[in-house]
């Protein structure tokens, strides 16, 4: 085996280079990409720019995940950053104004930062199971965004708070600029401070960390603020989409599709190493495969189990257990350079 | 002679292309007590998990009667009679002693679990052991070396033809080892194969018939106990004269009345340790010396700030910094290295250069981020330092032996340039050069002005290196008295609690 075949990333981009091209073969307008107005069209870029809310979600769930937690309240954050903004837009006199969408998006960030902060806090200071803490917020989040629409889906008409999922900026979409900027941010945040080998710490043995003089909390509350702040944006983006505030339909099963982003680019879910190129990759998967379905005209009942299936079948051949049985069926040669004694497969015991 | 129980044949194991167990041969007798000796990273474990089926053979065979066998799991092996006792404890925390025990082999009563058979079961292997807990407490509680009894009170639970037990008294005082033995001779009557790994060449001499010494991966040689010299024994470990063992003598001894660079006083916490006063000077060496669960650990975790003191003061060059929690420790130079090296040491997936720059890491903060080219290197001189082996920094810690992991640990506190080390069993595990490499460094250390506290369960050690050393009983410091006026014996006879039961 050579030395980038054992590269942790090599199996999920085989994986979506696979994915790629069935999909390429089935129907060649797939990798088309065609210009207009000086922008680009395509499914591939249709691709990059609908993955943008869970290539958020699924950054910060990595980073909680890398510490042994676990945020299941990203889509009901979602749900209450997209109420906030949408409430401040449809409530100010100039719903098209581009300083009204400014204050309207940062707020509502903030709004997802606060409740990021409250499941740290649950989490890292009152020491919660994760998986608790954030059910808290995941159940109680839709009556909150729900409260502040009045329990309406309110809908908005403003250009700009349209731009930031439909827009383009030099010829991309305005969402993929989004999706690169907190890519880039995890990835600066992560690997160019000290914090990702911290975080790493904390999750693989918390006590040790602690012993050594880690901040262990600090580094828990912050991934669950990110996880929130991230989570936030993608409720804008997501409302930005509909032009509409739906507190039951935004960010649906997002927690869940995130999960199997990050486990589809080889993080653990029982926390330590994460790879934070390996969820950008899994999350392309996730959504060639979403666009997959769309176009093999699966119907909405059967799409479920279709995705189950490609789903399973991705981890199947992620598994490295699968790997050795299948090198032992097929008789492969080891990648040590011992004399092949014989090993006593024949043996009878 | 009759034919061996069990014969492995050029057995080999390769991590990645490294051979870490090559071409050995290994033989174990019904009714025998044998040995695996040999430096740390030899390959010791490597071979028992081998043998047990907790690693596949990359090349060789392993008969069991005669009979060419295969274990693909330690569950397979222990079908045949064949238990291990891992050198990391392998148990579970959350549940209790008696389903530790019972594990793999519960016993069942109309398909329902017996519980209270099983209870019984368990207070009956463990009083044989001589250790007198209630089964149904939850394991966790317990102490590295009542889980370690515990792990070899399941072991002998069932019917054995073959235990392994790999460095099974690392943390067991003399009376524990002692019924440990007295076991292990009761099983070597009955027919039972026993291999013993240890460190410690008194017990391999006290209780092996035979032994089979590894270095590099390689066999050195299988001999009879009775024949083999312990100076013939070391070399053939070590492959290198024992001439190059010399414990270093100290050069200076702390001043006496020299203002106490740690100065507690009535430091309490819950019952583990009560009104413990302690000083200690620059450049001094204070040994720590108690049975099982005296509070040696206790006392050790209180002092650097592990644990949240319920009562006393702790002042630090006479300031009035009150520690509180271990990162304030380690700001003012006390840190801790403890007796529990696997959930409260290594970290480890990551790197060898990332776990001994972690504690420097972690006092820089997360924004001042120690280059990886610079890890590397700080990595390297400490692991030149130490003598660890293999030399290679990006290799998980994880696969490291288990002294060369102890190393690990020191490297890391040793980083932060400290100026009170709390050693708590620094040398668990580590080999009999090894052992005198760290003994030698703490007397270094100290000479330098570091201050040091070291807590051990062997007392010529306590003796060897400490200036003082706290006689520590149920919780208390009893009494603190110099070095030099103590022999072993004597030492042995003031840490045991008169009265009580032990
Ligand atoms: N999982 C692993 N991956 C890579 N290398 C490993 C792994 N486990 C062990 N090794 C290497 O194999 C060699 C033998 O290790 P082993 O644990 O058998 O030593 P040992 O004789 O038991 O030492 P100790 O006395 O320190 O316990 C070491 O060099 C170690 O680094
Ligand atoms: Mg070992």
């Amino acid at each position: 085996m050579t030395r980038w075949m054992r590269h942790r990333l090599f199996l999920p981009v085989v994986s979506l280079v696979a994915l790629i091209l069935v999909n390429a073969i089935a129907r060649p307008r797939f990798v088309q990409i065609t210009v207009r107005d000086g922008e680009l069209y395509g499914a591939l870029i249709d691709i990059l720019r609908n993955s943008a809310p869970l290539m958020l979600v699924a950054l910060g769930m990595t980073v909680v995940i890398a510490t042994r937690g676990i945020d299941l309240s990203v889509g009901a954050v979602m749900a209450v950053s997209g109420a906030v903004a949408l409430t401040i837009i449809d409530g100010s006199s100039d719903p098209g104004n581009v300083g009204t969408v400014l204050v309207a998006i940062v707020v509502s960030v903030l709004v997802a930062l606060v409740l990021g902060a409250w499941n740290g806090f649950l989490v890292a200071v009152l020491e919660i199971q994760p998986i608790i803490a954030t059910l808290v917020l995941m159940l109680a989040g839709r009556g909150v965004a729900l409260l502040i629409t009045d329990g309406f889906i309110t809908t908005v008409t403003s250009p700009p708070l349209k731009y930031v999922a439909s827009g383009h900026l030099l010829g991309l979409p305005f969402a993929l600029f989004i999706s690169v900027a907190a890519i880039a941010l995890i990835a600066l945040m992560e690997r160019r401070t000290a914090l990702g080998v911290l975080t790493e710490a904390v999750g693989i043995n918390p006590e040790a960390s602690r012993l050594t003089g880690v901040r262990s909390r600090g580094i828990i509350l912050g991934a669950y603020v990110v996880s929130g702040t991230f989570a936030g944006v993608a409720g804008v983006i997501y409302s930005s989409n509909i032009m509409a505030a739906d507190a039951n339909a935004a960010g649906e099963l997002i927690e869940l599709y995130a999960i199997l982003a990050v486990v589809l680019g080889g993080t653990s879910l029982t926390g330590g190493k994460f790879s934070i190129a390996g969820t950008v990759i899994g999350v392309l998967i996730i959504q060639t495969l979403q666009s997959t379905i769309l176009f093999l005209g699966v119907s909405s009942a059967e799409s479920p189990v279709f995705f189950a299936f490609v789903v399973i079948l991705v981890v199947l051949i992620q598994s490295p257990r699968v790997y050795q049985v299948a090198r032992r069926m097929t008789g492969g040669r080891r990648h040590h350079p011992a004399p092949e004694v014989t090993t006593g497969v024949e043996v009878t015991s | 002679m009759e034919d061996p129980l069990v014969q492995l044949t050029g057995a080999t194991v390769y991590f990645g292309a490294d051979a870490a167990l090559d071409g050995v041969d290994f033989r174990l007798f019904p009714g025998e007590v044998h040995s695996l000796i040999g430096e740390n990273g030899a390959g010791k474990s490597t071979l028992i998990k081998a043998l047990t089926g907790a690693l596949p053979l990359s090349a060789g065979r392993i008969e069991l009667d005669g009979r060419q066998v295969r274990f693909s799991s330690p569950r397979e092996a222990q079908l045949a009679g064949i238990r291990a006792v891992y050198q990391e404890i392998d148990l579970l925390p959350n549940l209790s002693v008696a389903e530790n025990i019972a594990l793999g082999s519960e016993s069942h009563r109309w398909g329902v679990i017996d519980w209270a058979r099983m209870r019984d079961r368990a207070r009956e292997v463990l009083r044989d052991l001589g250790l007198d807990i209630d089964p149904a407490s939850l394991l966790g509680q317990h102490s590295v070396a009542v889980q370690q009894l515990i792990a070899i009170a399941r072991a002998i639970s069932t019917d054995v033809r073959v235990l392994v037990l790999d460095e099974p008294t690392s943390s067991l005082d003399q009376g524990e080892c002692a019924e440990l033995f007295r076991v292990i001779r009761d099983l070597r009557e009955r027919g039972v194969a026993v291999v013993f790994i240890s460190h410690f060449l008194d017990q391999v001499y006290e209780v092996c018939d035979r032994v089979t010494v590894l270095r590099d991966g390689k066999l050195v040689g299988e001999y009879l106990t009775r024949e083999l010299l312990r100076i013939d024994l070391v070399q053939a470990m070590l492959g290198r004269s024992v001439e190059d063992l010399r414990t270093r003598s100290r050069l200076r001894v702390a001043e006496e009345g020299a203002e106490p660079f740690l100065c507690a006083r009535s430091v309490s916490v819950g019952t583990g340790i009560r009104e413990a006063d302690v000083d200690l000077v620059e450049g001094e060496v204070l040994g720590v010396a108690g049975l099982l669960g005296s509070g040696r650990t206790e006392l050790a975790r209180a002092i650097t700030g592990i644990d949240r003191l319920d009562a006393g003061i702790i002042r630090i060059q006479g300031g009035t910094d009150a520690i509180d929690g271990p990162r304030s420790a380690i700001s003012l130079g006390v840190v801790y290295s403890s007796e529990n090296r696997r959930t409260e040491g290594i970290i480890g997936d990551l790197s060898v250069a990332e776990n001994i720059t972690l504690a420097v890491q972690a006092e820089r903060g997360i924004v001042r981020r120690i280059a990886p080219a610079r890890q590397r290197e700080l990595a390297l001189s400490w692991m030149e330092a130490l003598d660890i082996r293999p030399r290679d920094p990006d290799r998980p810690a994880g696969t490291l032996s288990g002294g060369n992991q102890q190393k690990v640990l020191l490297a890391r506190l040793l980083a932060l340039a400290p100026r009170l080390i709390v050693l708590d069993e620094p040398t668990r595990g580590i080999d009999v050069g090894a052992k005198v490499e760290v003994q030698n460094l703490v007397s270094e250390l100290a000479d330098n002005g570091l201050s040091v506290m070291f807590i051990s369960a062997e007392l010529e050690e306590v003796l060897r290196v400490g200036t003082r050393v706290a006689i520590v009983q149920g919780g208390r410091i009893v009494d603190t008295v110099s070095c030099d006026e103590l022999t072993p014996a004597e030492l042995t006879a003031l840490v045991a609690q008169p009265g009580e039961p032990t």
